[in-house]
Parts: structure tokens; C-alpha cells; sequence
């Protein structure tokens, strides 16, 4: 009775804002923002360490945020965590079972501490993730303990699934079963929080994405708005000289080879410089062109790698880091 | 010796090279132990080291009377003292070296043997149950190095403590014999060792580290038993006392008529015992025991769905074997009561000075035998209390508590869950200790005691217990770290009731012990203000933990 009246009622799944954490002097969340709506699937991206899992620890209530606001299904999530668990499920990275219970038993406790629990939907699930479910759960592989984690998540009917790295270990197979169910959530209702640095995952189910860095969100939007802040990448073979388009304003990382006659160019072009850059390859004789929308990999890997060449600066300032590893990224764009 | 490798490792049997195999990388290893547990080995050492020294200080000071000397000699001779000291050899001269070969040695052996069985384990089963070993065992280490540098690691560092600990005796103590305060540190070691080679053995059979180190422990406990019945048939020690390496290390008589041969048993069972580890070893899987886990349900009982029937189903093993265990071990002890009896009425017999010293009426001896036994009973029931008590620090540590609290279950709830358990899990063993001592009494016709009587001591030390669970899950609340503390107040308790007398503690150092504030079973009135107290104080540190535990932020992995 209460999802239907919490569905219509149009309150977001999750609201976040200006949301800070730190762990002694370590700033785990710095400021962050993050919404989901109902019925949403959102796509939670970072590199490990950003503060992907403490936001969403914060959200099931086992952390106290320390200042800023975060809310989930309309409720505050220290105070109502009881009445807010009834209505979401939780899988974690790391799964952590009861050693001495069963998969199967660890399904069925979950479960039924978060309602009613629905025999036949468990055995359907057991068998589309093949998962054995009377093996102790000290016995199972960290894939099958994600397996149980995730079996009494979607066994359960809820309004909310917080779901943190929720297909490490898994198998590719595994992984396109559990994209399954995660549409088919979607398609009840359900909103859905996909904490991962598994891209091509998010790019799958994903209606929105958030991109966090350093504990706060550097990009959020559907998937179209963030392609369109993006490069587009450009493989052509040419017949002139190259260094014209080097020039060219809103042109990175090129290279260049030697094909036949002519040259053989890869390149990232600012999608906003296009209209400049194909009036040039035009004029140089074009044998080839295939210009590529950015993957999510490429959006998030600017971002990443924008962390690593600060980490590396930091730590170079800190005189740790040997410097090979510096060197070879930064010529990597050069070649 | 590496001449003869060279051109001989051809021809040499393959069976031998696989064993040669089997070892390699255990130096490193070695070398990686003593790096990670320097602290650790250091506190044990120190801590043992500090107790030959205090025990020696203390004797000499507090001993220095002849008169007093042969007193306490004279309280060697009861049941309780043999029970809590040795054979007896030298009583007639009971000097400090002589007190410490009789007191001393069964305390150090009992410290040293823990150390060895929680040193074993933790370099090779709980690592393996980690994951940890994994990472070692896949470099260039042999299936046998794990369990090698554990065992060459522990005899190193109990090397190190015989030798300072007998220093540190010759240079606080007056007079005492060099070689024969060696025997006594040396001949501990040695003991202990046999129950670290004890562990080696479990660690094979056992699936998890905590049921090697349980089993380990009731070895320890059982031979404890078996050396204090076999003493308590004859002043030296009967037969049965030599079944017991207890007895290995006691037997040298140090500072009587010192012999070394004794020893060579604790030396040859501690090498039968590896070898019988090898062998087990090199039949099992890595990460398993000899006993394969079988499968098991596929859907839970009807009944698991709250966190106190889980609870309850993860500590019902513990709760079953502790309360099986401590109710044979304390039923035996009252069995003993109508021996105890007319071994105290033939002392007073044959030994006019001991009559003097106890008065005529012996059956204070009996009572205050009986008493002992349960402080000791009660001891056993508060490190049950503290050891299950840090189950919510471990289940959170594991990252269990995470899962469990993503439900929709509140701190409260899960905490209270668990502490119950633990509480009701506590209650159960005390009253399985305390009526398991009746029984056995009344079994073979000792009713000196009334079950009223059992009834009351048991009512008396609850609250007493509920302060060292009270204590652990406070800490775990508020400093989760720390929770090792309970540990040392349960330390503390039990040298305050052992020794407090002889260390001539003040009054409000005797009163820093829970136990303090019990009456002596048997013999004194139960003062209800004092047991009010100990309640109080129970409440209020377990109102502290939920308070503390509601506040702060979950450890997570």
C-alpha cells in the first residue's frame, strides 16, 4: 500500500545534496550531489576510492553523514533506517555471509526480514544465476557470494535497489542475466542505484549517470547529455599533409602513420570543433573517415585519468612515486 | 653438508626431495612472523618475564619468615593447594626457588601453552581461512613452510623467555640456583610446546581456526585435570600425574634434587606430535579439514527470521560444547569432594603443625576447596562471557553487520539480539559449572552442601559476569579496538583472587575485581548491597554500549 501511494506521489528515490563525510582527516565525500527518480535507473560511476561506497553507506544509514543533506524514498536515512530498509535492498561489493549458514538459508533469512518471502521467485532466481544453494557459505567463491547477496535482493519486492559493484566476480554469462533482472525491476517500478566501474554495465541498464571524483559528482546527466561534453574519436586516412589538422583548434592526442602514400590519422576531436574539421580532412583527399561517438569507457577514462595525472603530481611533489609511471602517461598522448 | 647435495640430488630418493620441497620458503616466512608479530611476542614475553620476576619478589618479601614459609607449605598439602600448585617436592624446606618450582610452573605452563596454541593458529589456519595463505602458498613456499615458521618462530621466542625469565629470577630473587631457576623456565617452555604441537594437530583435523584453538584448549584443560588428580593420590605425583605434560615440566624437581630427563618427554611428544601434523597435512586440501563440510539445507527453518535465532544459531555450537565441556569438568571435581575430605582429616592426622595453622575444624578446608572451584568455574564462564561477547566486533570486523543492518532491523535490535544470546549463553554454562559441582558431589554422598546452598553462589556470582560482558560489549560500543581490555580485567581478577593475598594488594586494588565483591562460596553471607552494586554496574555498561553503538558510524570493510 505504501510504494503505491510513495510512487504516485512522485518523491525522488534518492535526493542528495552538498553531502560531506571525512574519516578523521581523510575527506571521503566533499560536497556531494546525486538524484535519482522514481522508477529510474542510475548509473553511479567512479574510479575505487572516489566515495562511491561510503554515499551509499550513508544512504542505508551505517554511516552519519557529517554535514549536508541526504534523503531516500522521502525519508532520512539515519533516523527512519528501519522503516526505509523495508522498502529497498542492499547488495554490497564485498559480500560477507554467515559462515555457518547455507546460501540457501542466507536467501531466506534476507528475505524474510524484508517481508514476505516468495518461494517460487527464489527458485527461478537460483536457477537463472546457478547457484547451488546448499553449499555452506563458507564454501562459496567470491561470485557465488555475490550470487546469494543478489538472489535475496531481487527476490524481494521492493521500491528501492541499492546495488554496490553488484557484478564483480560474476561471469560475463552471469553479468547478462543479472542486466535481466535489472530491466525487468525497472520495467516494475522499481528505481535502481548501480554503484560500478564496470562501464559497459552502466551503459546497458542505465537511464542516468553520475559521475563521482574526490568525494563529490563531476558529471551527471542522461547518457546523450554527457556524450554531447564529449570528443568524438576519428580514424581517416589521408592523402595530404597531416599537420594542417594538428593545428586545427579542438584536436587531441593525434597520430599519425605512414599508409601508401598518405597518412593513416587517429584522433579525439571536441564534438563542438567538427564543423571546422571536416572542411580541412575534406581538402587533404580523403580515402577513409570513421568517426566514433565516445563510449562511456573514453568519458570515464577522462575523468580517471584526470585523477591519476593529479594523484602522480601529488605524489611526485611527495617524491614517492618512481618516475617511470609518470613518464610513460604523459607521453602516451603524443606517441 | 652442501658438497654432498650437489652431486647426490640425483640419486636421492624422490620422496625425500618433495620433503626438502615441502619446506621451502620457511625462512623467509620466519623472518616475515617475527617482523608482523614483534609487538605481540614482546607483550607475551614481557608480560611472562614480569610474573617470574614479581612471583620471586614477592615470595622473598612477603616469605621471608621460615615460619610463614612452612605455612604456606603446609596449605601446599591441601587439596586446593595441589590443585593450584604441584606434587609438592620440598615442602619440608619451602624456600622461594622451591615455592616457585611447586606454585609457579603450572601458571606458567597453562600462560605459555595459550600463547603457543593461539600462536600456531593464527600463522596457519587463520590464515588460510583469510585468504591470506593463498598468496603466500602460490609463491616459491612448500606446503609445510606455513606450519614450519609458525613452530620454529614459537620455540624461538619461548627460548627467549626461559632464558630472560630465569635471569630476571636469579637477579630479583636472594640465593636462587642458576641452573635450577633454568630448569624451571626451560622446563615450562618445553611443556607448552607440547600443546603448540598439539595445535599443529588440530589445525589438520579441525575445519576452522577457532575450533583448533577450542580443541587445543581442552587439551590444556585436560591435562591440567589429569596432573592435579594424579598428584592429589600421592605427596610426588602418581602415575597418572606423568600422562599430563603438566607433570613433565614439575617433575624435574628444580631447586629439590634437580633431573633434566623429564624434559626429554615433552621434547620427544612435541616431535611426534609435528610429525603426526606433516602427515595429516599432506592428505588434506588446502583451506579444508580432513572433514569435509557436507551440504546442507536448501531453505532455511521457518524459525530463522529475526537476528536473535540467528544469533543463537551462530554461537548454539560454542554454547553447546563450552556448556558439555565445563559441566563433565566441574561434575568431576565434586566427585572428588569425600577424597578431598579424608585426605584433609589424614594431613591434620599426621601433621600436628598443620593442625595448628587450620584449626580443629577441617571442614573449612573442604569449603574452601569447594570455593576455589568455583571462582575457577566462574573464571571459565566469564572468558565464555568475553569470548562471545566479542562476536558483535567480529561479525562487524567481517562485514556482516553491514548486510544485517541494511535490513530492515535497527541497531538496537541487532545488538540486543546478540547480547542475549551471549547473556542467556553465559547464564547456561554458570548454572550447567555450579549444579554440574553439586551433582557430582551429591553422586558419591557428599551433602555438606545443600543445592539451596549451590543455588545462592550461583545467583551471587551472575551479576559479576554480566559486568565482563557488560565491559566487552561497551567497548565494542565505544572504542572497538580496545575490546582486548575485558581480556585484561579478566587477567587481572584472576591473579587478584589467586594471589592477591600474597601480593599484598590493597583493599581498593582487590575491589577493581568483579569477583571481589562475591562472597567466598559457602562461607560468607552474600551482602545484598554489594550484589545490587554489581548489577548496577552491569546495567549501566550495557546501557552504555546501546547508547554508544546507536551513535556511531558502522566499521565497514
Amino acid at each position: 500500500m505504501t510504494s503505491t501511494s510513495w510512487r504516485a506521489s512522485n518523491t525522488p528515490a534518492i535526493e542528495i545534496h552538498d553531502l560531506h563525510k571525512s574519516f578523521g582527516r581523510v575527506k571521503a565525500l566533499d560536497g556531494l550531489d546525486l538524484n535519482v527518480a522514481p522508477g529510474e535507473v542510475a548509473g553511479f560511476l567512479g574510479p575505487n576510492g572516489a566515495g562511491k561506497s561510503t554515499t551509499i553507506r550513508v544512504l542505508l544509514g551505517l554511516l552519519r553523514s557529517d554535514a549536508g543533506s541526504a534523503r531516500i524514498l522521502g525519508g532520512e536515512p539515519w533516523r527512519d533506517a528501519v522503516r526505509l530498509h523495508r522498502r529497498l535492498a542492499y547488495v554490497p561489493g564485498d559480500v560477507s555471509l554467515w559462515p555457518n549458514l547455507t546460501g540457501g538459508e542466507a536467501i531466506d533469512y534476507l528475505t524474510r526480514l524484508r517481508g514476505k518471502a516468495d518461494k517460487k521467485r527464489k527458485t527461478e532466481l537460483l536457477e537463472r544465476f546457478e547457484l547451488d544453494p546448499t553449499k555452506k557459505a563458507a564454501t562459496y567463491s567470491k561470485g557465488n557470494r555475490q550470487k546469494v547477496a543478489l538472489v535475496a535482493a531481487l527476490a524481494s519486492k521492493v521500491d528501492l535497489l541499492v546495488l554496490d559493484e553488484p557484478t564483480s566476480g560474476l561471469d560475463p554469462l552471469m553479468e547478462a542475466v543479472f542486466t535481466e533482472y535489472v530491466r525487468e525491476a525497472k520495467a516494475g517500478g522499481t528505481s535502481v542505484l548501480l554503484s560500478s566501474h564496470i562501464l559497459s554495465e552502466v551503459e546497458k541498464v542505465c537511464d542516468t549517470v553520475t559521475i563521482i571524483r574526490g568525494g563529490r559528482a563531476v558529471e551527471s546527466g542522461t547518457l546523450d547529455d554527457l556524450r554531447h561534453l564529449t570528443r568524438t574519436s576519428v580514424t581517416t586516412v589521408i592523402d595530404g599533409d597531416p599537420a594542417t589538422i594538428a593545428a586545427l583548434p579542438g584536436v587531441h592526442d593525434l597520430t599519425s602513420a605512414p599508409n601508401g602514400a598518405g597518412f593513416r590519422l587517429t584522433f579525439d576531436v571536441d564534438n563542438t570543433a567538427m564543423g571546422d574539421l571536416l572542411p580541412t580532412v575534406g581538402a587533404l583527399g580523403v580515402r577513409s573517415f570513421t568517426a566514433a561517438p565516445p563510449s562511456l569507457e573514453e568519458l570515464f577514462m577522462r575523468h580517471y585519468g584526470d585523477e591519476l595525472a593529479a594523484d602522480e603530481a601529488a605524489a611526485d611533489r611527495a617524491g614517492q612515486r618512481p618516475a617511470t609511471r609518470g613518464a610513460s602517461d604523459n607521453t602516451a598522448g603524443v606517441r | 653438508m652442501s658438497s654432498a647435495t650437489a652431486h647426490s640430488l640425483a640419486e636421492r630418493p624422490a620422496a625425500a626431495r618433495t620433503r626438502a620441497g615441502t619446506l621451502a620458503g620457511t625462512w623467509n616466512l620466519v623472518r616475515f612472523i617475527l617482523r608482523r608479530d614483534r609487538v605481540r611476542l614482546a607483550v607475551w614475553a614481557g608480560s611472562v618475564v614480569a610474573f617470574y620476576a614479581y612471583f620471586t619478589f614477592a615470595l622473598d618479601t612477603v616469605f621471608s619468615d621460615p615460619a610463614a614459609r612452612q605455612g604456606r607449605a603446609a596449605v601446599m598439602e591441601t587439596p586446593a593447594g595441589i590443585v593450584m600448585g604441584g606434587p609438592g617436592y620440598g615442602l619440608d624446606d619451602y624456600t622461594t626457588g622451591v615455592a616457585i618450582a611447586n606454585e609457579g610452573i603450572v601458571w606458567m605452563v597453562l600462560a605459555l601453552a595459550t600463547m603457543s596454541i593461539l600462536h600456531v593458529v593464527r600463522h596457519t589456519r587463520a590464515e588460510e581461512e583469510s585468504g591470506r595463505s593463498e598468496l603466500v602458498r602460490a609463491a616459491v613456499v612448500g606446503r609445510h613452510a606455513p606450519a614450519a615458521a609458525a613452530v620454529i618462530t614459537l620455540v624461538l621466542s619461548q627460548a627467549v623467555i626461559a632464558a630472560v625469565g630465569a635471569l630476571a629470577m636469579v637477579g630479583v630473587g636472594t640465593d636462587m640456583a642458576v641452573v635450577d631457576s633454568f630448569g624451571v623456565t626451560i622446563g615450562s617452555g618445553l611443556s607448552a610446546l607440547v600443546f603448540g604441537a598439539v595445535a599443529v594437530v588440530f589445525c589438520q583435523v579441525m575445519d576452522h581456526g577457532r575450533g583448533a584453538i577450542g580443541a587445543s584448549l581442552a587439551v590444556v584443560g585436560l591435562a591440567f585435570v589429569i596432573r592435579a588428580a594424579g598428584d592429589m593420590r600421592e605427596l610426588g605425583g602418581s602415575t597418572l600425574s606423568w600422562f599430563s605434560p603438566f607433570a613433565w615440566a614439575q617433575q624435574m624437581r628444580s631447586f629439590v634434587e634437580l633431573r633434566w630427563w623429564p624434559a626429554l618427554l615433552s621434547v620427544a611428544a612435541t616431535v611426534v606430535l609435528l610429525w603426526l601434523g606433516a602427515a595429516l597435512a599432506s592428505r588434506r586440501d588446502f583451506g579444508g579439514g580432513l572433514v569435509a563440510s557436507r551440504a546442507g539445507r536448501a531453505d532455511a527453518r521457518p524459525t530463522l527470521r529475526s537476528p536473535f535465532v540467528l544469533a543463537w544459531r551462530q554461537q548454539s555450537s560454542a554454547l553447546l560444547w563450552s556448556a558439555l565441556g565445563l559441566g563433565l569438568m566441574w561434575y568431576a571435581t565434586g566427585t572428588l569432594m569425600p577424597e578431598i575430605g579424608s585426605m584433609i582429616g589424614d594431613m591434620v592426622a599426621d601433621n600436628l603443625a598443620a593442625a595448628q595453622i587450620f584449626g580443629p575444624d577441617t571442614s573449612v578446608l573442604s569449603v574452601t576447596f569447594l570455593g576455589v572451584m568455583i571462582m575457577f568455574a566462574a573464571l571459565c564462564c566469564a572468558a565464555y562471557a568475553i569470548v562471545l561477547g566479542g562476536r558483535p566486533n567480529g561479525e562487524e570486523r567481517a562485514g556482516r553487520v553491514e548486510v544485517a543492518l541494511a535490513l530492515p532491523v535497527s541497531r538496537s535490535r541487532w545488538l540486543g539480539s546478540q547480547l542475549l544470546v551471549v547473556g542467556l549463553g553465559t547464564l547456561i554454562v554458570l548454572t550447567v559449572s555450579v549444579y554440574g559441582m553439586w551433582l557430582g558431589a551429591v553422586t558419591v554422598g557428599w551433602e555438606d552442601q545443600t543445592f539451596a546452598d549451590y543455588t545462592v553462589v550461583l545467583l551471587a556470582y551472575l551479576p559479576a559476569l554480566g559486568v565482563y560482558l557488560g565491559l566487552v560489549a561497551a567497548l565494542f560500543a565505544w572504542l572497538p579496538r580496545l575490546t582486548g581490555l575485558a581480556w585484561a580485567l579478566l587477567a587481572y581478577s584472576f591473579v587478584v583472587g589467586m594471589f592477591g593475598g600474597l601480593f599484598e594488594l590493597p583493599d581498593w586494588a582487590l575491589r577493581l575485581s568483579p569477583l571481589d565483591w562475591v562472597p567466598a562460596p559457602f562461607l560468607e553471607d552474600v551482602a545484598v548491597g554489594d550484589v545490587l552494586g554489581l548489577w548496577a554496574v552491569a546495567i549501566v555498561l550495557l546501557a552504555l554500549a546501546f547508547v554508544g553503538f546507536r551513535r556511531r558510524d558502522v566499521v565497514t570493510t
